[in-house]
């Protein structure tokens, strides 16, 4: 079940390359095997965060106070592309990341944040841009304010900006619900869609002509 | 009332609305589900947990080869992966779903045994926790990868939830120029769009070089939709997509098989059906394509230079080029072609089929892998392996100094021990050029099968067409 998500205020980091794909969000080597949900936040953004002996790398933002501290990520265009791994997600939200406001992000990404209760806002890249140019301007210190239940985005100086979302997703993160008991709930209309499909495309369902 | 006609995409999306959900949001019936040993067993085991069973196992399959090592005997396979496949093998079974398991007909990439099993259909609803699945869709199948928690959902409802995307038609018309593939046009495609141009979209591949093109090839395209950002990519079914699933093991056969096809021969956009974005291609226009950075939409004719920042104006964009000519190690303003490399690997859910490993054997063919070159062969599927092999196309790798390997991902993604080590240059015929996709480190050029082998054989990149026979 998500976590639900309603108002934060936090600092924010601004990561402004384009493209940042969930390979580098996450390394394929980090996934696999057990190392799963609990154990990864220490290496999202592993390949910019770590120098090769593993040593923090000072240039990376994370790496520098007080985006330690982020909550927020402010992000370039096609933040989440490639690969479906919601380690990616989860690599972030155990790093402490709630919200990530951006230009656009991959698609799988993109649902994979609201499975687990990470906002994602997608604003013009002018408005990006110019939350980026305050945050860095203020050295980090100046906080985002994110408001899911006015959605709206405030900048450190106070710009109001209001954005789409979803109604379904949002009350979903509102209240942190369920989807899979919230589906079960309709499963006599999946098993009564089942059974006319049996008639329509029987070639689909196995059962069916097996028997 | 809607005035235009229907595309491709709205046909199959509404046969599959189990409930609506709001206005752009449904509920929709998952007619096949794969599984894979990354994150496969994880998602059973979740549902064991909370003491659900899996709603439909007979719609549901399973095969290792994302973690699974390709050697012989399969032995390089790391512990986490003899691990994940113990635990798929367990899992699959108590739940009753079908595994084909290594060494058997059916084991292989998950998106390269869909199609050959005759699982994947024209009008299904496919979803697999991989953001490739978009290959089915050359099929006529609206396929799409999803994450761990989605797949959860479908193990326990067999549905998914999903939003509309909007519609997107690609028309690639004209004849492919010599040395040209399927791979090169949507590489093309990408390097015009860019890597986002596709997202939030469905991409329908339509024009008479996608009529003319082999089944094969239409599975190449929709692979790659995910590299333009689209997590759907569709091609309308006809009749070589019919001659193509006809005697498939999964496939319907008999009257069923005739019922079947009239119903897939509905499934094309009309005439008059409106898209929301238009893009044409002339095929014509396009010569060998080859990545120089780390986004697909980094790409180049074969021909061309390497991008130099100074010619930037865009701070963005140029900083985007500087670090990826960086990680890659690449002299800005110098032609592509001449680039030296290290490796070569040709295998992946992209261009791993029969019909690639002919096209690189073509051009292998009596020639030698250049010295310091390292070049695998990994085909997709037990199935590719065995019918390659009943061929000779084993012997014309093995004879022009590749290895032949067992199935599997390999190195496309280096999640199974399979790297290209740090600071080395591939060429691959996979599917991603990202920062350390292929090893920590590691340069990947994207190309066809035939310009792989062309790099392999000149020790550096190569322009196929000088050798094509």
């Amino acid at each position: 079940m998500a976590q639900a998500f309603t108002k934060l205020t936090a600092t924010a980091a601004p990561i402004m390359r384009t493209n940042v794909d969930t390979d580098v969000i996450i390394s394929i080597n980090r996934m696999i095997g057990n190392s799963a949900r609990g154990s990864l936040g220490k290496w999202a953004f592993g390949s910019l965060r770590y120098l090769p002996d593993g040593s923090d790398n000072p240039e990376f933002i994370l790496n520098r106070e007080p985006y330690r501290q982020a909550e927020i990520l402010v992000t370039g265009p096609n933040f989440g592309c490639g690969s479906s791994r919601e380690a990616a997600v989860w690599s972030l939200q155990e790093m402490g990341i709630r919200a990530i406001i951006g230009s656009g992000f991959g698609d799988i990404f993109f649902a994979n944040c609201f499975q687990n209760g990470i906002l994602p806002v997608v604003l013009d890249k002018a408005i990006i841009d110019s939350l980026a140019a305050e945050i860095e301007a203020s050295q980090g210190a100046g906080r985002l304010s994110v408001d899911l239940v006015e959605q709206t985005i405030t900048s450190p100086s106070g710009s109001r900006h209001v954005f789409e979302i979803d109604p379904r997703r949002r009350a979903g993160l509102l209240e942190g619900l369920d989807e899979i008991s919230l589906t079960l709930r309709r499963d006599q209309e999946i098993r009564a869609f089942q059974a006319s499909d049996r008639d329509a495309r029987p070639w689909i369902h196995f059962a069916g002509y097996q028997a | 009332m809607d005035t235009h006609g229907r595309t491709l995409l709205a046909k199959i999306w509404d046969q599959h609305v189990v409930a609506r959900l709001s206005d752009d949001t449904d509920l929709l019936h998952v007619d096949r589900h794969l599984l894979h040993d990354l994150g496969g067993s994880r998602g059973l085991i979740d549902l064991k947990s909370r003491n659900i069973p899996v709603h439909n196992p007979e719609l549901t399959f399973a095969t290792p080869d994302h973690a699974i090592s390709t050697a012989s005997g399969r032995a390089g396979t790391i512990k986490t992966g003899w691990e994940l496949l113990a635990a798929l093998r367990t899992e699959t079974s108590a739940s009753g779903i079908q595994l084909f398991d290594i060494d058997q007909p059916g084991q292989g990439i998950v998106h390269v045994i869909g199609p050959e099993l005759g699982l994947s259909l024209p009008g299904c609803l496919i979803v697999c926790g991989d953001s490739h699945t978009c290959t089915h869709g050359g099929l006529g199948a609206l396929a799409f990868g999803i994450g761990s928690s989605e797949l959860t959902h479908v193990l326990a409802t067999q549905t998914i939830i999903q939003r509309r995307p909007k519609t997107m038609r690609v028309t690639f018309d004209g004849k492919l120029p010599f040395g040209v593939t399927a791979k090169d046009l949507i590489l093309a495609l990408i390097g015009h769009v860019g890597a986002a141009g596709g997202t939030g979209y469905a991409v329908e591949y339509a024009g008479s070089a996608i009529r003319d093109m082999p089944i094969e090839g239409r599975l190449t395209i929709c692979n790659l939709s995910v590299e333009l950002g689209a997590k759907m990519g569709l091609i309308a079914p006809d009749d070589k997509t019919f001659d193509y699933i006809r005697g498939r093991p999964y496939a319907p056969k008999g009257e069923m098989w005739d019922r079947a096809v009239a119903a897939w021969r509905t499934l094309r956009s009309d005439s008059d059906a409106v898209f929301d974005r238009e893009v044409s291609i002339d095929v014509g226009a396009i010569i060998p394509q080859i990545t120089w950075g780390t986004s697909p939409e980094h790409v180049l004719g074969v021909d061309g230079r390497i991008p130099d920042p100074a010619d930037i104006t865009d701070p963005a964009r140029r900083g985007a080029i500087e670090i990826a000519l960086d990680y890659m190690g690449l002299t800005p303003g110098a032609p592509i072609a001449g680039t030296p490399v290290d490796w070569v690997f040709i295998g992946s859910c992209t261009n791993s089929r029969l019909s690639d490993l002919r096209a690189a054997a073509e051009v292998a063919r009596g020639r030698k892998v250049a010295p310091g070159v390292r070049a695998w062969v990994v085909p997709g599927s037990e199935t590719v392996k065995r019918d390659a092999v009943a061929e000779g196309l084993d012997k014309v790798f093995i004879d022009a100094g590749f290895e032949w390997r067992e199935p599997g991902c390999s190195m496309c993604l280096a999640a199974n021990g399979e790297t290209v080590p740090p600071g080395q240059r591939s060429v691959s015929t996979s599917n991603r050029n990202f920062i350390g996709r292929q090893g920590p480190r590691a340069r990947t050029h994207l190309a066809s099968p035939a310009m792989a082998v062309a790099a392999a054989v000149s020790g550096a990149i190569a322009d196929v067409r000088t050798m094509e026979r």
